[in-house]
């Protein structure tokens, strides 16, 4: 279910890499944690965003929760879409629902993040933590 | 909402129907309750428009019955239950010496000497201690929170839906009255009453039954599409509806008079807990008060998010989020009572930035009639 070729943090942020650039969205995990989105708060473009600092939010209609930025880098570009359709994050979080593209500063950086199957057994411990 | 470390985790006689179900389950007041199933935004729009279902077992019951039972919740309540008739229920406050809220409750009249109240599961016990503390009367409180599951028919479907269940003339129970009758086979108290702004229906019976009325309530309601709401629902559909939450809009902090429910404060009845207090507190002046807002931009001011009049703060959120009928952000929030009027102009700061709101009148959500 999570796609192999991105990387994963223990905030549920997915970063997937092609070249410079990098595209960040969060996890399916995170979307269900979160129940239906209604607004997706973003930087604006050329802003700076540091590894593991909050650079957004997004709301459900029962709580926020902060971005955090798996890398560093420049946001590139932002996903305008959602300003509209937040309950994309819902239905395709993987993908339609990204939510911005940065320059990186290290491409390599997000080598160290969590691999698919390493993040799917961190959630799996995650949901054997909640009560039966 | 309280956390509990210590107690253990109450469940309703529901909880594994929950979990099939696959609801998303959630701490509430030291139960373990569903707080969402297909999602609170459809749940919410099924209530609106067709109907939902919810299990509130986790409420608290406690019956007073005896010579003396409207002595005693004379004493003890704001509300004037010497006006209720047999079958009549109403809401009411139970108040502390300083006229503030230990709990708000239903207070159902079941016969002379005879009422069942339908208090906030959290606060359940501290309630009995509370009215059993203050029985200086000639009748006796029994805590039967463990007697009664309770389940919740809401919404412009629910009589259609309860009515192929039933024998009972459920046209004929008026808004917050009540009746004896069966259901499914099983013997319910039925009333009128509810929590979301929508007509519909709470039913309370032996827990033994829970089951096979849930099962028997969503299978009557398949063709108008019934499905189970949670709380995350509740609370949405309520906070449209204007309708306070204990915890948020009133507590041991605060009067009837400050809550906008001056309505259920009923000074002329005679003496009563806090009476005076409230008495003088209506006499000189309410400092501050309950008012609606609403957003003016998409962000979403939350509970315990601070309020700003003219630059400076000036009281704290209680209740806030989207509201899914109404397609804006709404909230509840303490001001003081002088810059109460609906339209001043507010802000709400969120996340260090302060965010444009105003003021509008309660409640935000009035079903058609």
């Amino acid at each position: 279910m999570y796609p192999a070729d991105y990387r994963y943090t223990k905030d549920h942020e997915w970063i997937k890499v092609d070249g410079a650039v990098g595209t960040i969205g969060i996890t399916d995990y995170a979307q269900h944690e979160l129940g239906d989105v209604v607004f997706v708060e973003l930087p604006k473009v050329g802003a700076r965003i540091k590894a593991g600092e909050s650079f957004g939010s997004v709301e459900s209609v029962k709580a926020v929760s902060d971005i955090f930025s798996p890398v560093s880098g420049e946001i590139a570009e932002i996903n305008s879409s959602l300003g509209d359709q937040p309950e994309k994050i819902n239905h395709d979080p993987h993908g339609a629902a990204w939510l911005v593209r940065i320059k990186l500063d290290d491409p390599k950086e997000a080598n160290s993040l969590m691999d698919a199957k390493a993040y799917q057994t961190y959630v799996d411990e995650k949901a054997q933590e909640q009560p039966a | 909402m309280t956390t509990e470390t210590t107690a253990e985790v109450r469940k309703t006689a529901l909880n594994s129907t929950h979990r099939r179900l696959g609801a998303k389950m959630v701490n509430f007041g030291g139960w373990d309750m569903p707080l969402e199933y297909s999602g609170i935004l459809s749940e919410h729009e099924a209530v609106r428009t067709r109907a939902g279902l919810f299990d509130v077992s986790h409420m608290g019951e406690i019956e007073i019955r005896g010579k003396g039972a409207l002595d005693l919740v004379q004493w003890v309540a704001c509300n004037d239950a010497s006006k209720l008739s047999a079958g009549q229920a109403h809401y009411s406050g139970l108040m502390t010496e300083r006229g503030t809220f230990v709990d708000d409750l239903l207070v159902h009249k079941i016969a002379d000497g005879h009422y069942l109240l339908c208090v906030n599961a959290a606060n359940q016990d501290g309630d009995f201690q509370h009215i059993v503390s203050h029985n200086r009367f000639d009748t006796r409180a029994r805590n039967v929170g463990d007697h009664y599951s309770q389940l919740a028919i809401q919404g412009p479907r629910a009589l259609e839906i309860l009515k192929r269940l039933t024998t009972v003339a459920l046209g004929a129970i008026r808004y917050y009255h009540f009746t004896f009758g069966k259901v499914s086979g099983v013997e319910c108290l039925i009333a009128r009453t509810g929590y979301t702004g929508e007509d519909g229906f709470e039913i309370y019976f032996p827990p033994r039954h829970s089951e096979k009325l849930w099962n028997d309530l969503l299978e009557a309601g398949s063709s108008e599409k019934l499905i189970p709401c949670g709380l995350g629902a509740r609370n949405t559909l309520r906070l449209e509806a204007g309708m306070c939450l204990y915890g948020h809009e009133i507590d041991l902090e605060t009067t009837p008079l400050e809550a906008g429910l001056g309505w259920i404060c009923k000074l002329e009845k005679g003496p009563f807990l806090g009476s005076e207090f409230l008495a003088a507190q209506k006499r000189t002046a309410v400092l501050r008060k309950l008012v609606g807002f609403e957003m003016l931009d998409k962000r979403i001011g939350r509970d315990g998010y601070p309020v700003m009049i003219s630059g400076r703060e000036a009281g704290r959120v209680t209740s806030g989020g989207p509201s899914p009928t109404l397609k804006k952000n709404i909230g509840m929030a303490y001001v003081p009572a002088e810059n109460s009027a609906a339209g001043t102009p507010i802000e709400i700061g969120i996340r260090g930035q302060a965010v444009p709101a105003r003021m509008i009148g309660l409640p935000f959500y009035k079903r058609p009639q």
